[in-house]
């Protein structure tokens, strides 16, 4: 981990639909292992800047500057798009809401987790399998399930297994949006177990999209609270939940409600 | 035959697939997109490979076309006799006397020499389609040459057949660059595609692409480093000429479980069994044929 420059560094940062607004002047720092959460209600841009960051959508203005590890700091949305989708299946991971988008259905859980290393080069099937039962039993699926194909999942364990495939190459910057998003509460709190031991360990860092403030909790250092495709309030995760400055962030804190 | 243009195709229309075909062989493996035409025959027998044809042919030109490595089957007859008609050109059954040969599902176990074509009938062009359905997204992974997907379906076959279980149509890498699919052809045909002394014309009518191999291309078949790629066939010899090293198909030939193999290249057999080689068979039957 390098400590000169933040990993990912996002400046004017904006998108719109039309004449309507994404999000719009979005900038923050991220630094290596640290994870930044995004909430904000429906509507609020959350997915739209997510997307930006991504290399899903491309932004009407701004920089997005990766701190990449062959040369330092690059501005993706300058990137000729080979070198930009060889960063997204490496040094990048995206984990969607839902996993059907980012698992392959029709393929065994073992392949699911095995395309991202076939995708950098290996061919050596012994490997590629070993190293996708180490995987599959880092997120809790036992092992004679690896040729199983993820539609004989649980949801629970689709999500497991989509974050198995995406952490496998040991990106360094992970997207989430949403990721215990449908699932039940006991469920949710396994994957959330599961993903903050996986982010502790590996050091990476992660930009987690939600709704969920007890997510944002467990898992982020720092939140941006976003509203009409605008930063309304950021700073550390337990300063803006414990002492909300903008209306907004006060209505969304106190709109929880207490189990 | 002055019913119709040479080679029934109008001259336009050969010019437009000469360019496409002229791409092709600039561009090892890569599927070039043309404007294919109805022709007389439905989707599925062979209408990109005709197209290809029709668009090699001169009148000095000697065809051979065959189906599964035979020169008599329906479809290998009809198109012999559509260029019979509409070009009249001679023909052969003859694989080293061919100019042009047209095959669907096999390359003929005589080595080809340079002068020759060999114009394969392709009915799904991209290898990439059961795993990626769309069109848009397989063409972006060509261009960034983006094939792990391809290892993808290689590793499935290993996780549930303990082996590469695809028999035909087994994709291969050109000059180390693009991933191609070689038409169904068995497996056992791959060894055959790279550094052929001939050219190779890959036509798919209904989905309209040709796409090409020129002479001594470089061409791999893809594997694992554990699970290298083998070129398989029944582990028996041709029961009429004896060949223990040619492709084989295998005909039941009664209700108790008896059977055969034989050559699936009628020619490769008939021309064994003519300089007197014979099978387990072959005395008799090989005889009478």
């Amino acid at each position: 981990m390098t400590g000169a420059h933040p990993l990912l560094s996002v400046r004017d940062l904006t998108r719109s639909y039309g004449t309507r607004r994404g999000c719009a002047d979005i900038a923050f720092d991220l630094w290596p292992g640290e994870v930044m959460g995004i909430v904000g209600e429906s509507g609020s841009g959350k997915s739209t800047l997510l997307g930006c960051l991504a290399g899903h959508l491309v932004p009407d203005a701004g920089r997005v500057v990766f701190d990449t590890r062959a040369e330092g700091p690059r501005d993706v949305l300058a990137m000729a798009e080979p070198e930009r989708r060889m960063l997204a299946r490496t040094d990048w991971a995206f984990v969607h809401q839902n996993p059907r988008d980012g698992l392959r259905m029709g393929v065994s859980a073992g392949g699911n987790v095995g395309e991202r290393l076939m995708a950098v080069g290996a061919r050596h099937y012994g490997q590629i399998r070993s190293q996708a039962l180490d995987w599959l039993g880092r997120v809790e699926i036992a092992a004679d399930r690896i040729d199983d194909k993820p539609r004989q999942f649980s949801g629970g364990m689709q999500q497991r297994l989509q974050i198995a495939r995406n952490l496998v190459t040991g990106p360094r910057l992970v997207f989430m949006d949403e990721p215990t998003g449908g699932l039940d509460v006991s469920v949710q709190a396994r994957l959330l177990d599961l993903l903050r031991g996986l982010v502790r360990q590996m050091g990476l860092s992660a930009v987690i999209v939600t709704h969920d403030l007890a997510v944002v909790r467990l898992l982020a250092d720092r939140l941006m609270v976003m509203k009409d495709g605008l930063v309304v309030e950021q700073g550390l995760t337990d300063q803006v939940l414990d002492d909300p400055q903008h209306p907004y962030t006060q209505l969304l804190v106190s709109s929880v409600l207490q189990a | 035959m002055k019913d119709y243009n040479f080679a029934y195709l109008d001259e336009a229309t050969k010019r437009m697939i000469r360019r496409a075909i002229l791409k092709a062989v600039a561009v090892p493996g890569y599927q070039v997109p043309f404007a294919s035409r109805e022709m007389p025959m439905p989707y599925g027998w062979g209408t990109g490979g005709v197209q290809v044809t029709a668009a090699c042919l001169t009148p000095e030109d000697r065809l051979k076309v065959i189906d599964q490595g035979a020169d008599d089957t329906t479809n290998a007859v009809s198109i012999r006799k559509f260029f019979q008609r509409t070009a009249g050109i001679d023909v052969t059954e003859r694989t080293h006397e061919a100019t042009i040969i047209q095959t669907r599902h096999r390359i003929p176990e005589a080595p080809l020499t340079e002068g020759q074509i060999l114009v394969y009938q392709v009915p799904i062009p991209e290898p990439l389609r059961f795993l990626e359905p769309r069109e848009t997204e397989t063409r972006r992974m060509h261009a960034l040459e983006e094939y792990g997907l391809m290892h993808v379906k290689l590793y499935e076959d290993i996780a549930r057949n303990g082996e590469i279980a695809t028999a035909y149509a087994y994709p291969v890498k050109v000059q180390g660059r693009y991933v191609m699919d070689p038409s169904p052809i068995p497996k056992f045909d791959n060894p055959k595609l790279s550094d052929c002394a001939a050219l190779q014309l890959f036509g798919a009518g209904r989905e309209q692409r040709i796409y090409a191999l020129p002479p001594h291309t470089q061409v791999v078949s893809l594997d694992f480093d554990d699970h290298p790629f083998v070129a398989a066939k029944a582990p028996h010899a041709c029961d009429l000429c004896g060949d223990a090293a040619s492709y084989l198909d295998e005909v039941i030939t009664d209700d108790a479980g008896g059977r055969m193999f034989v050559c699936s290249d009628t020619d490769h057999c008939a021309t064994r069994r003519a300089s007197g080689h014979a099978g387990r068979l072959g005395g008799s039957e090989g005889a009478a044929a």
